[in-house]
């Protein structure tokens, strides 16, 4: 059924196709729609779930790690300053091995205090052992929830999923809602193979000492070599199901183009926009959008950007004291393996930190400017800035 | 691509009304967006949303800098604001207001409608006295002089998009896309009759 639905509602109508068992989130600024929609639903019967307001998003996570080590599929939403309180137990759930699915509103990190979307507060937990996604539109953002599931039970592992704020979470648009029985026969009920259980008994959270502990984190990037294909399955499958396919990575118009944008979230969609128009004008420019950035899909964006003379990477974060970040991983991605995947030109641009908006016209900026300079001359080119 | 800007204040529902009027244009096969100001929203303060209309899906995620046409719910905000902005040469300005269009000469560029939206919705009890919920009613009233979208649509987003007093809000739509008052010299698009 299609509804005309904004992106945070997207998020909650996954959650509930997902049939989750427990959400615990914290329900005061930056958190959103996603959990008020869910206490709602849950209050008025329409989802069998748990619902436990937790008194920070801190506990938010703990709780959900608790419920996930139980058996149970577990559901939380933050954004920013919320995820960035639950940075250590982002690493205790991927190093419990926790398949929890969890929702970032990208919002810029304070001071100065700012609701707006930023991409920094998610990319800052790269190394934390979640999957993670970029999401578009809304309609991807909710068929994302339930392939995060399907992804993150496979590897035990937690999972993502990420969507701009305001430009997704408060806009409305047409979103299909999948048939429950549809997404019943993707994604079975959760079954772990370890649970805490009383007739069953095990240790978790253990101390591991250096005879082991390396082993272990070992196995947990092995599991992440894994994701790549386990998700581009997980996508393939979807397609097959419900009719619309995902991949990790997206190419647009990307064999015979002279320039190509490498992006993430709705900078995807604004970015297609201008493609279209310069196709229209004869310009050869194409798209490399990244859905999945971790684990980074390092194999699929050499084989895709083999040969490319140009590339223009859009980054809406920073990490201070280097560049952006998307490009740092694409230049990581593509040098320094001998590979043949020649030596394209990679441009970093940094735009709309904060939420300032970005236009069809900065788009184009962009590519004008990487398709006049022969080479890059600065790691930061920043567009739209005040000097 | 059409982009529409709806001006009002808030509390006054101008969210509500964008996705209102998105609903409407999706029961008729467009594709839409629709947005509200990003940002934190004080009660009483000038707000602004946004709709964006379209026969193929709609990729462009920026602010809307140049509407094609504007709705204004606050009378007072005429004053208070730039309703102009961007604002496409020929286009729309539907005012909530018990005054003529003819009284807006300073908008001449610009087609002018107005409706008495507030007496319109205060009398099918819509809100309070001081207070009228004007979102459903003014949507007929733009149904009427855009013929962009049918009042049937409209009144059929209504009825699934506002959670109370359904059909309180359903006439109230129907008699604003009859009263309307347009700039004389503008023709009718919509020639249906509620």
């Amino acid at each position: 059924m299609k509804k005309v639905m904004m992106g945070n509602h997207a998020v909650s109508y996954g959650a509930r196709l997902s049939r989750v068992d427990v959400i615990a989130a914290y329900p005061i600024t930056p958190q959103t729609q996603i959990v008020e929609e869910l206490s709602e639903l849950c209050a008025d019967g329409k989802m069998d779930a748990k619902f436990i307001k937790v008194e920070s998003e801190h506990s938010a996570m703990a709780s959900c790690m608790g419920a996930s080590a139980a058996g149970g599929r577990a559901f939380t939403a933050t954004s920013s300053q919320g995820l960035a309180l639950m940075h250590e137990l982002l690493h205790f759930s991927s190093g419990g091995r926790l398949p929890i699915v969890m929702a970032n509103v990208n919002r810029a990190l304070g001071p100065g205090w700012n609701i707006w979307t930023e991409q920094t507060d998610s990319l800052a937990q790269r190394d934390t052992g979640w999957l993670q996604f970029y999401c578009e539109n809304n309609q991807e953002v909710l068929d994302t929830v339930i392939m995060s599931y399907k992804i993150a039970e496979q590897l035990s592992l937690p999972v993502m999923l990420v969507l701009d704020a305001f430009i997704l979470s408060h806009t409305y648009e047409i979103v299909d809602i999948p048939e429950q029985e549809l997404i019943d026969s993707y994604l079975p009920p959760y079954k772990p193979e370890i649970k805490m259980d009383v007739d069953n008994p095990h240790a978790f959270g253990a101390l591991v000492t250096p005879d082991h502990y390396f082993e272990i984190r070992y196995k947990l990037q092995e599991t992440m070599d894994k994701a790549a294909e386990v998700a581009r399955k997980a996508g393939e499958e979807y397609g097959e199901l419900v009719g619309r396919p995902y991949d990790i990575v997206e190419p647009y118009m990307l064999d015979d183009a002279d320039v190509v944008i490498v992006a993430a979230g709705t900078l995807v969609s604004n970015s297609r926009a201008v493609i279209n128009e310069y196709r229209e004008k004869g310009i050869k420019v194409g798209l490399l959008k990244l859905r999945m950035f971790r684990p980074f899909p390092t194999k699929r964006v050499r084989e895709l950007l083999a040969g490319k003379k140009k590339i223009a990477v859009i980054d809406r974060n920073i990490s201070f004291g280097a560049t952006g970040i998307f490009y740092q991983e694409l230049k990581a991605a593509l040098y320094g393996h001998g590979n043949g995947a020649g030596s394209p030109n990679i441009f970093g641009f940094i735009i709309g930190l904060g939420g300032r908006d970005v236009t069809l016209e900065d788009i184009a900026e962009i590519v004008d400017y990487t398709l006049e300079k022969e080479k890059n001359e600065e790691d930061i080119i920043w567009m739209g800035l005040k000097r | 691509m059409i982009e529409i800007r709806i001006h009002g204040r808030g509390g006054q529902g101008a969210v509500i009304a964008s996705k209102i009027l998105a609903s409407a244009f999706f029961k008729e096969g467009k594709y839409v967006q629709s947005f509200p100001t990003f940002g934190v929203e004080r009660r009483g303060a000038p707000v602004a949303a946004f709709i964006r209309i379209d026969d193929k899906q709609i990729l462009v995620r920026s602010q809307i800098y140049k509407p094609d046409d504007v709705i204004v719910l606050d009378p007072t905000l005429i004053d208070a604001v730039d309703v102009t902005q961007g604002l496409k040469s020929g286009g729309w300005i539907l005012i909530n207001t018990t005054r003529e269009p003819k009284e807006f000469e300073k908008l001449s560029e610009f087609r002018i409608a107005t409706v008495d939206a507030s007496g319109i919705a205060a009398k099918h009890g819509l809100g309070s006295k001081a207070h009228p919920i004007v979102n459903t009613a003014i949507l007929g009233a733009f149904a009427r002089i855009t013929g962009f979208v049918k009042l049937e649509s409209i009144l059929e987003a209504i009825t699934e998009e506002v959670p109370f007093a359904r059909k309180a809000n359903v006439e109230a739509s129907k008699e604003a896309f009859r009263s309307v008052k347009m700039q004389s010299n503008v023709t009718l698009k919509s020639k249906s009759e509620p």
